[in-house]
């Protein structure tokens, strides 16, 4: 089958900098495929070059088996999602949406009912006659969808699309855009740097660091099974544990990972374990986190509320489920 | 106890009080910030409410009033006899005239405006910018008649202009042009062409910073937003670009368009004998004493611009604002 977009060692070097390095990239149409990595990590100019707004330093990426490089944004399908949704401020609600259409010569009726089912898409019905400055941030982001969506490209890019908005309004678009994508059935290539996010929202992930991917997979894989202390680190906050940690428990001299909903806290001088002091508790809600010390190694470890707690400061005994320690590619 | 207490050093006080005139004036204007704002905005405002508006109300009152042709004495009735007089053919030739050269000087220079305002606005950067204000700036820093005197060097039959299209063999494109009626003329800096020419070098910087001002305004990611959803680079420019940058070309224009209609320096020095309003105005309230139908003639370019500014509103021109 075709990929929907498709990198073939393709980098972007801007001066020494290497934005991009050497990347290769296969997305599966009908996919929600997100990239998740920090700032400065290479993901938006993988985005800016599925669109076009860059052209790669060398490699091949293709769209649906099309050669793109060369090919400007304006004549690619594909459409984005912009971080601040840059949203045409000298024209309307409707006229914005309408956008896409009125460029490429649809007679005004017929582009009207096309941006007027849109926002209903976006459930924005009736908006159309109002200016971007009179909507709140979460009717912009809407609008900026319909603006995309209208169009039907054939992948649809989203650059950090949620990242100004509050937590619930998150919570709901989130859940909002998964449905639109089963529904409309088109691939959604999505930027995030919030890993929550990537994992809730993706079919697959690639973890982006330093302009390289560094694993790609199901949002289970990346996070159960990271193959780099970095993804492990980054992806979930994971506790990162050193090849000599690991060897005493896995007889190989391998860096390890273990989530922090794996440990399990017991009293000092009951039953093996690490032995460690608790540093501090953060109570989160539904869970408190708990920082641990186990000789000079920091670890967390998140319980479920209510459960009784150690004292800050006093000796506590970590046990864990050999099966829940992962092993990672890297070696010691 | 008394004593002790006044000897002992005093805790330092939460509410500390203002010491001197000072102090209480700087306390008040904090209390009553309106009393600061009249203040600063007293001087300005009656210089402009009364020097200012108050002259150009005079003006507009002078208008109304007449000249007494026999005695060339102003008679002070009201009247609109000397608006009648502007309807003469040889005044409303000068208007005319002066509009058309004044529309002519504003396309000319939003045109070339244009592109370096878009340079400087979305490329230049540091040095590079630096160096654009510098260009745009400098030839402000000379003097006026200084520029306009060398134009009439450059323009001169015996120019550097004539020597420059001699040696490239163009003479008869430039010799072609200056034989063409209204447009010609002996030499360029005796035609029309060159009143134009040197208008639109004089203004030309009134145009092309409020035009980078306004497209430096314009976020970079809408250009690419519209190239995102199929635009091509020209209909990117009429749909977005151009209509965001219109605020800056408007202010633009109501400089190059009234400082064309009101110069009187420029036309007088290069370009043909026919007169503009500013040089009406100058002759009439000067040798010909005829103060009303130089304030009647001053009263058109301010028409003109009002009509302008309301068509520019309501043709959408500040909606972006």
């Amino acid at each position: 089958m075709t990929s929907a977009v498709s990198f073939q060692k393709v980098s972007r070097h801007f001066g020494s900098v290497r934005a991009v390095d050497m990347v290769d990239l296969d997305i599966v149409p009908g996919e929600f495929f997100a990239m998740l990595g920090p700032s400065g990590s290479g993901k938006t100019t993988c985005l800016r070059l599925i669109a076009g707004f860059e052209q790669p330093t060398s490699g091949s990426i293709s769209i649906f088996g099309e050669r793109a490089e060369g090919v400007p944004p304006y004549r690619r399908n594909v459409n984005t999602v912009f971080q601040d949704y840059a949203l045409f401020p000298h024209l309307n609600v409707l006229d914005n949406v309408a956008y896409g259409l009125m460029v490429k010569g649809v007679g005004k009726l017929e582009r009207q009912k096309a941006a007027e089912e849109a926002l209903s898409l976006v459930r924005l019905p009736g908006y159309g006659a109002r200016r971007p400055s009179q909507l709140s941030g979460g009717q912009r982001q809407r609008v900026a969808l319909a603006r995309a969506l209208v169009n039907q490209p054939k992948v649809l890019l989203l650059d950090e699309p949620l990242g100004a908005l509050d937590l619930k309004l998150r919570e709901n678009m989130q859940e909002e855009l998964k449905s639109l994508q089963k529904a409309l059935g088109i691939t959604f290539v999505f930027v995030t740097h919030d890993q929550g996010e990537a994992l809730s929202m993706a079919d697959r992930v690639a973890v982006f660091n330093d302009g390289k991917i560094m694993q790609i997979g199901t949002p289970e894989d990346i996070y159960q099974r990271p193959k780099t202390r970095f993804v492990a680190d980054f992806v979930g906050s994971s506790n990162v544990l050193p090849p000599d940690f690991v060897q005493r428990y896995s007889g190989q001299h391998r860096w390890g990972s273990l989530r922090p909903e794996s440990i399990r806290i017991g009293r000092a001088a009951k039953g093996d374990g690490v032995a460690a002091r608790l540093v501090s508790t953060n109570y989160l809600g539904a869970t408190t986190r708990l920082a641990l010390d186990a000789d000079g190694l920091r670890l967390h470890a998140i319980v479920p509320a209510g459960a009784k707690l150690p004292r800050e400061g006093e000796a506590v005994v970590l046990t864990f489920n050999r099966e829940h320690l992962h092993l990672m590619d890297e070696p010691g | 106890m008394t004593l002790t207490a006044t000897q002992a050093k005093p805790a330092p006080a939460v509410l500390p009080r203002a010491g001197g005139v000072r102090g209480a004036l700087s306390d008040l204007l904090w209390r009553k910030p309106k009393l600061l704002l009249l203040l600063m905005l007293l001087p300005p405002v009656l210089w402009l409410g009364i020097v200012y508006i108050g002259s150009l109300f005079a003006l507009l009152l002078q208008s109304f009033f007449s000249i007494d042709e026999f005695s060339g004495l102003i008679n002070r009735q009201f009247t609109l006899k000397t608006y009648g007089d502007l309807l003469q053919a040889a005044n409303l030739d000068i208007i005319l005239r002066t509009v058309t050269m004044a529309a002519l000087v504003t396309l000319a220079s939003a045109t070339i405006a244009f592109p370096i305002a878009y340079y400087a606005a979305r490329y230049a950067r540091g040095r590079w910018k630096a160096l654009f204000y510098l260009g745009v700036m400098l030839p402000l820093w000379s003097s006026y008649l200084v520029k306009i005197y060398a134009w009439k060097l450059i323009l001169a039959k015996e120019g550097i202009l004539t020597w420059l299209l001699a040696k490239l063999h163009l003479l008869w494109l430039l010799d072609g042009w200056l034989s063409l009626p209204v447009v010609g003329g002996n030499s360029l800096s005796v035609s029309s062409t060159g009143t134009f020419i040197v208008f639109v070098y004089v203004w030309l910087p009134f145009m092309i910073l409020p035009v980078q001002a306004a497209l430096e305004r314009v976020p970079g990611n809408l250009v690419e937003a519209s190239s995102d959803l199929g635009a091509s680079p020209g209909q990117t420019f009429r749909n977005v670009l151009f209509p965001l940058a219109l605020p800056g070309i408007v202010a633009g224009s109501i400089f190059t368009f009234s400082l064309t209609l009101g110069d009187y320096i420029i036309p007088q020095i290069i370009g043909t004998s026919r007169l503009f309003i500013g040089q009406a105005v100058y002759s009439q309230q000067g040798t010909a004493g005829n103060i009303p139908l130089a304030a009647a003639f001053t009263v058109v370019p301010i028409v003109i611009m009002g009509f302008y500014l309301w068509g520019a509103k309501r043709m959408g021109a500040f909606d972006a604002l």
